[in-house]
């Protein structure tokens, strides 16, 4: 009796500390002062409460203090503010800086972790990082070399690490990590690489790994109940993560998961969504290659998943279902539902019911989408849910040494990573995308572990026909699936958005403009070109009554890759090329931190 | 000598191993550096792979194969058609500044140079057959870039695949 008591009061006051945990987390994210975790709100909204920032007066904007990061690499994510302390993260090695806003942003510490250099390699696409999250005092990183670890907010030592993953088989990471409960759930990269994806979640005091839940495999890896976890609807039968691949291909399937993370804390359900299948060529890869390219409710205890929805099956254009899952409360034929939004690398925006994963919207929020006609939305349809793939831009119909061209959008997605902004002001997403085609040519590769796994070979260009930009800024309505305004941008945009309750929205750019717009109409009201290009995300915090916008600048990433020579349309003939905008010609490498207010 | 032994992991290197087979075309028509060709490959007079472009544009196989394999292998680092990128030097230039030799010694070796404020850590892809099979194309395409005689963008014309090269690449996927 007395060890049976024993054992239940150490259940309650475990539990106790992880609602205390959330309890602390939710406050912050509820005040505007703060910016508590990357993504604003567990529901990813990017939206601060703050206004003496609006658009009557944003146009008087101005540099209030800037920071040098000392690392000159691609810088997404954005620093967050608990209390007088701002946490600055870089890309690798993955410093962090702990800094005073009471003391002109001294440095109060700074963590700088040893890694192997030989991550840097096999990280594609440059060595981002997404940035730090924040819970109980405690600031978690997730290095490069899929290290974990978490420091005292304080004071920078560390309490525990841990280790996710192994970059010998090319698992890295770039993505920050999603504080629940009393857990850290952490994701993984590395889908040119041939990893199987994961999710993992450690528990936040000690370090332990709770649970893990693979995107392929049998059911006891991907956590898959065959009868209550559902798929549209529908229970989705045994071996579900094996049944739609060949041999043991789902063993090195891809289906990564480095995007954002949202929760919602009446289901107890974390959302995210799994990466491309590995390889690139598609016909080397039979089937449907469950479950890549899906958007997955896993229970935030557990990690069982409650449902699934494979946005592409059988992906022939690398277009990774990683984007943040923005989550709302709205009004659809005239019912309030629990909303999950998401805007695909495919170019198609999502809208599902977020509590049973019912599929309400699937519609194209770039007009240039032409792989597809659209998804069938009919629940009868034995091809419910599946998107009608046009022939012509089959990469898996023309097969193997065929060149498909003028697929639209690019295999970087109408949007990457970037992460869109909502306002529950306007009930309207703000999104950053790009407007950029290519042709596509798969052929045979070999795989060898912690080699590229690639098997294509592809070029990129402008979309045609279009304003000869690489990306739009839109504001898209999620329950009509319909683009309300269209801002041109001549390079892809590649910057998390913020919206503010001051009506207006704030993205970067990658020339370096910061650029504020009004919230109702897109009008651009204040712009400010910083030292490089920015892929980071604009956040906002309040210290001292004076509202600040803050950004990180250092172009890099899959844009800085892609986009620093320019692109060529190799249809277009001799007379165009050079005809596109380099990037090498408007900014060059940085690692800054600028703060904006407005003047005293 | 004996740093290029370290680079052929994977035995008989196209060209370099071609002792005693057919050479075709001792007299090229043509500016490039091509001299002869040799089992579907063209060869400078010092035997070093070259680029082969005919005078109304169709380029030989080998550097159509160098502009598939680097999209696929080298462009998520350095770029499209080897201009470079934010994060990776231009190969164009790279193969303009050193020779054959070392290219492939780079190639199946890496670089790691690390200071605090960069780092520039290219992997060994010595291993890598995707890489290491195709790495006389890779160089021929790059030379073509770098020689400034090769547009940006796909090859809009190519020679025939010649038997050779297929035999070739059969023998290299498949071996250890």
């Amino acid at each position: 009796m007395k060890k049976l008591f024993a054992f239940t009061s150490t259940v309650a006051l475990c539990a106790g500390t992880a609602a205390l945990a959330n309890d602390e987390l939710i406050g912050l994210m509820n005040d505007p002062t703060q910016w508590v975790i990357q993504t604003g709100n567990y529901a990813n909204h990017r939206y601060s409460g703050l206004d003496k920032i609006n658009r009557e007066n944003v146009g008087d904007l101005q540099v209030a203090w800037t920071f040098s990061t000392g690392v000159l690499r691609g810088h997404e994510g954005s620093p967050l503010v608990i209390g007088d302390t701002m946490y600055v993260h870089t890309p690798f090695p993955n410093i962090v800086y702990a800094l005073d806003l009471n003391n002109d942003g001294r440095i109060k510490w700074k963590y700088e972790p040893k890694q192997d250099a030989s991550v840097i390699p096999v990280m594609c696409c440059d060595t981002v990082n997404r940035g730090v999250a924040y819970a109980n005092n405690t600031i978690f990183l997730h290095q490069a070399d899929t290290t974990v670890v978490a420091l005292n907010a304080e004071t920078g030592e560390v309490k525990w690490t841990a280790v996710n993953g192994d970059p010998s088989i090319g698992e890295t990471n770039t993505a920050t990590v999603l504080p629940v409960g009393d857990k850290v759930i952490v994701g993984i990269s590395g889908g040119e690489f041939g990893v199987r994806g994961h999710v993992t979640a450690y528990n936040m005091e000690t370090g332990e790994r709770v649970w893990r839940g693979y995107s392929m495999g049998p059911d006891s890896d991907t956590l898959i109940d065959p009868e209550n976890t559902t798929h549209l609807g529908k229970p989705v039968g045994p071996d579900s993560g094996t049944n739609t691949w060949e041999g043991d291909q789902w063993k090195i399937g891809g289906g990564t998961t480095w995007g954002w993370y949202s929760y919602d804390p009446e289901l107890n359900l974390v959302y995210y969504g799994s990466g491309n299948p590995s390889t690139w060529n598609p016909s080397q890869r039979p089937g449907d290659n469950r479950w890549s390219m899906t958007i997955f409710a896993r229970d935030a205890d557990t990690g069982m998943a409650k449902w699934l929805y494979q946005m592409t099956p059988h992906d022939e254009w690398d277009f990774d279902g990683v984007n943040e899952m923005v989550l709302t409360e709205q009004e659809v034929d005239g019912q309030m539902r629990k909303l999950l939004t998401h805007f695909d690398r495919n170019g198609l925006g999502y809208t599902l019911d977020r509590e049973t994963g019912e599929l309400l919207v699937a519609e194209k929020y770039d007009p240039a989408v032409n792989w597809t006609t659209g998804v069938d939305m009919d629940p009868n349809s034995p091809t419910y849910g599946r998107p009608a793939v046009v022939p012509e831009y089959s990469t898996a119909q023309n097969g193997e040494d065929v060149n498909s061209t003028g697929i639209c959008p690019a295999a970087l997605g109408s949007k990457d990573q970037q992460p869109s902004a909502f306002s529950p002001r306007t009930n309207l997403f703000y999104v950053p995308t790009n407007h950029v085609c290519m042709d596509y040519e798969p052929f045979r590769v070999s795989y060898t572990a912690g080699q590229p796994y690639v098997g294509a070979t592809l070029s990129m260009y402008p979309a045609p026909d279009s304003h000869g930009g690489m990306g739009n800024f839109i504001a898209w309505d999620g329950v009509k699936g319909e683009i309300k305004w269209s801002i041109p941008e001549q390079f892809s945009v590649w910057s998390g958005a913020l919206a503010t309750a001051g009506d207006v929205v704030f993205y970067g750019t990658l020339e370096g403009y910061l650029k504020a717009i009004d919230a109702e109409t897109g009008e651009e009201l204040y712009r400010f070109k910083t030292p490089s290009g920015i892929i980071g995300n604009v956040m906002s915090y309040e210290h001292d009554g004076q509202q600040y916008i803050g950004i990180l600048s250092g172009v890099g990433g899959w844009a800085g890759i892609g986009l620093a020579a320019g692109l060529t349309n190799p249809n277009d003939g001799l007379g165009a090329v050079g005809g596109y905008a380099a990037l090498s010609d408007y900014t060059a490498l940085g690692g800054q931190l600028t703060v904006f207010k407005l003047p005293d | 000598m004996k740093r290029f032994a370290q680079a052929l992991v994977f035995g008989a290197m196209a060209g370099l191993a071609s002792a005693g087979s057919a050479t075709e075309n001792r007299d090229l028509p043509g500016n490039g550096p091509a001299a002869y060709k040799e089992n579907g490959r063209y060869y400078t007079e010092d035997g070093v792979p070259a680029y082969f472009i005919a005078e109304d544009g169709t380029v030989d196989w080998a550097t159509f194969s160098g502009f598939r394999r680097y999209h696929a292998e080298c462009h998520v680092c350095h770029g499209p058609d080897g201009m470079g990128s934010t994060y990776a030097p231009p190969l164009k230039d790279a193969v303009e500044r050193m020779d054959y030799y070392d290219f492939v010694y780079t190639v199946s070796n890496g670089i790691q140079n690390v200071s605090a404020s960069h780092q520039t850590v290219m992997p060994t892809f010595g291993q890598n057959k995707n890489v290491m099979c195709y790495i006389d194309d890779i160089y021929v395409y790059l030379k073509a870039r770098g020689d400034g005689v090769l547009e940006r963008g796909r090859p809009a014309k190519k020679e025939a695949k010649p038997d050779a090269i297929t035999a070739f690449e059969n023998e290299c996927m498949a071996g250890g």
